[in-house]
């Protein structure tokens, strides 16, 4: 292909994705551009309010006063919640399964098998199926409207533990863990010093896969809690948006501050995060 | 050697009892009890009444659930048939060679991603919301300009009302902003992984790029393309947060927008009767299974015969 045919080929494609990006983005700008409006204000001007200001937009019109409100709200309890409910699954479902992917994996003990199967045949039950039980459940354990109630069922992810048993079949070779035994490491030990270091890629992929996946958590939140003080952001903002329906800039605001913690998590540690994502279809 | 094998078959045990006594407690228990629940009746939880089949007796007849079948249906094969094929042009063009920026690009478009589906619901209510939602403002803009003037409905692009009348419609436009850049990512990464001297070899061979596509990229594709059909229609067909959301609890007018979830959701924690809701967890569970069997069938086929 000639040169100048094919850069002209290059810029389209860069138009196309950019204009495709743009419209991507253009709900997040809205939001934030919202966030900061005043209800008075909300609905001069489709981004910015006009006015006489550079660029022709009334800067000053533009405030915090709708984050303010939400701490006079409490919200930044229901922030708290999600902080605490999100990285408490995040770590122990980690660990719990990483501690079964590697006994499924590398030793040998009766009944191995069959536990794997189990374990592995769960990954086909739909969540949605359990919904009604694990409620009746949940009652008759007292553990409604706890904390408990809401992180147990979350800890034993059969998802985790087939990543993990495939993690330690890859980047874990015997002859270590022989080497280990020799110089005379314990079999616990040998997990937590030998094993876990080894599998470092995934430990991360997984906690922040668990972590997103407690913190954009509607369902059983909603199920499982009822008193206000214990709910998490999914439930607090559901329900801010039935009290305050149509205060838009509070809402946005809410949305934010829901949304960007998450967010620059994820930026920080987006490349183990698509490697992880992709790992179990590529390879498969 | 003896008494090293047991010392490390106990500690298997030691490093194994927290996740399985977890897994036995909130998985097999629950999915043995939703069977026997699907064939009792209850007034919230605690409850119950023997009812055998009737669950399913009534479930057939009931118009509610046929409405929510159909809803659901029409929304997953909206995702299917818009959503994938443009998540594949994208990933098609994303995967140009000598392209720059590819992983900016691709962080952008996965970026909706990033707000979980409750978040994303709420700004969907408010982007198409009648008179301040940014997509009515953006469509009364865009057809103030007399060459998209045509495009107007007769009340005006303000007062257009996406929740109320076209539930279905907006819920499918909000997936595509969520999931185009999602399923993207999995088939840029298949693109990515095609043997490049099967291209080579067909270029020798002088392939356009249209045999290039039909006859090497998309057979090395097959699995993960069916992966990503079969993922999208699991997630599809439990749909519940974006219209529960949207639509403030119910179905919406008409009960356009319930979903399959959304009825079992009300069923078992609005009228308080899990039963007839497991009843109706236990006609999804087998819908889904049915849908994987089939894919599964398929894929081995195509093995089979490649």
């Amino acid at each position: 292909m000639s040169q100048p045919r094919f850069r002209i080929r290059i810029l389209a494609l860069h138009a196309f994705l950019l204009g495709l990006a743009l419209l991507v983005l253009v709900p997040f700008t809205w939001m934030f551009i919202a966030s900061l409006k005043s209800q008075e204000d909300f609905f001069s001007g489709m981004f910015f309010p006009p006015g006489d200001g550079a660029f022709g937009i009334a800067w000053d019109k533009l405030t915090w006063g709708n984050y303010k409100e939400l701490f006079n709200l409490g919200f930044e309890r229901a922030f708290l919640n999600s902080v605490f409910y999100s990285s408490t699954s995040a770590v122990f479902a980690t660990l719990f399964a990483a501690a079964t992917g590697y006994v499924l994996a590398k030793i040998d003990f009766r009944g191995r098998k069959f536990l794997t199967v189990l374990v592995l045949s769960a990954l086909v039950i739909p969540p949605t199926l359990l919904i009604a039980p694990s409620y009746e459940l949940l009652y008759r354990l007292g553990m409604l409207d706890t904390a408990w109630g809401l992180l147990l069922p979350t800890l034993s992810p059969t998802f985790g533990a087939f990543l993990f048993r495939q993690a330690v079949k890859q980047s874990v070779p015997d002859e270590l863990l022989e080497a280990a035994r020799i110089d005379g490491c314990s079999e616990l030990s040998i997990f937590f010093v030998v094993v876990l270091p080894l599998v470092r890629p995934m430990i991360g992929a997984f906690m922040l896969i668990t972590f997103l996946g407690m913190w954009n958590n509607f369902i059983s939140p909603q199920i499982v809690l009822q008193s206000e003080a214990k709910q998490p952001l999914s439930v607090a903002i559901a329900q801010l948006r039935g009290v305050y329906r149509t205060d838009y800039g509070l809402l946005m605001a809410a949305t934010v501050v829901s949304v960007a913690p998450v967010a620059l998590l994820f930026l920080m540690l987006q490349k183990q995060f698509i490697s992880g994502l992709t790992s179990g279809a590529v390879k498969g | 050697m003896t008494s090293n094998n047991a010392k490390r078959t106990r500690v298997a045990w030691v490093l194994l009892t927290p996740f399985l006594a977890l897994f036995v407690v909130f998985m097999v228990y629950p999915l043995v009890q939703s069977a026997f629940l699907a064939a009792n009746q209850t007034f919230g939880p605690g409850t119950r009444t023997f009812v055998g089949e009737r669950n399913f007796a009534l479930l057939i007849e009931d118009p509610l659930f046929w409405k929510s079948i159909r809803n659901t249906i029409v929304y997953a094969l909206g995702s299917l048939l818009i959503q994938l094929p443009m998540a594949f042009g994208l990933a098609l063009a994303l995967n140009s060679r000598h392209l720059r920026g590819r992983a900016l690009y691709r962080l952008l478009f996965f970026s909706p991603q990033l707000m979980g589906l409750v978040f994303v619901s709420i700004l969907g209510a408010l982007a198409f919301e009648k008179r301040a939602g940014l997509i009515n403002q953006a469509l009364h803009w865009a057809s103030s300009y007399s060459l998209l003037s045509w495009t107007t409905p007769s009340g005006g692009w303000l007062e257009y009302a996406w929740l109320q009348e076209h539930v279905m419609a907006t819920l499918i436009l909000i997936s595509l902003w969520l999931y185009v850049g999602f399923n993207m990512i999995y088939f840029l990464a298949a693109l990515q992984n095609v043997d490049q001297s099967l291209i080579e070899a067909a270029e020798i061979d002088g392939a356009n790029a249209r045999a290039k596509l039909f006859h090497v990229v998309l057979p090395s594709i097959r699995p993960v393309a069916t992966f990503v059909v079969l993922l999208s229609m699991i997630g599809s067909l439990q749909l519940f947060e974006l219209p529960y959301v949207l639509l403030d609890g119910n179905g919406g007018p008409n009960n356009q927008g319930l979903t399959i979830v959304m009825y079992l959701y009300q069923s078992g924690f609005e009228l308080g009767d899990l039963g007839y809701a497991s009843a109706i967890g236990w006609a999804l569970a087998i819908m889904l299974i049915g849908l994987a069997f089939i894919q599964i069938r398929m894929m081995r086929r195509e093995e089979a015969s490649s």
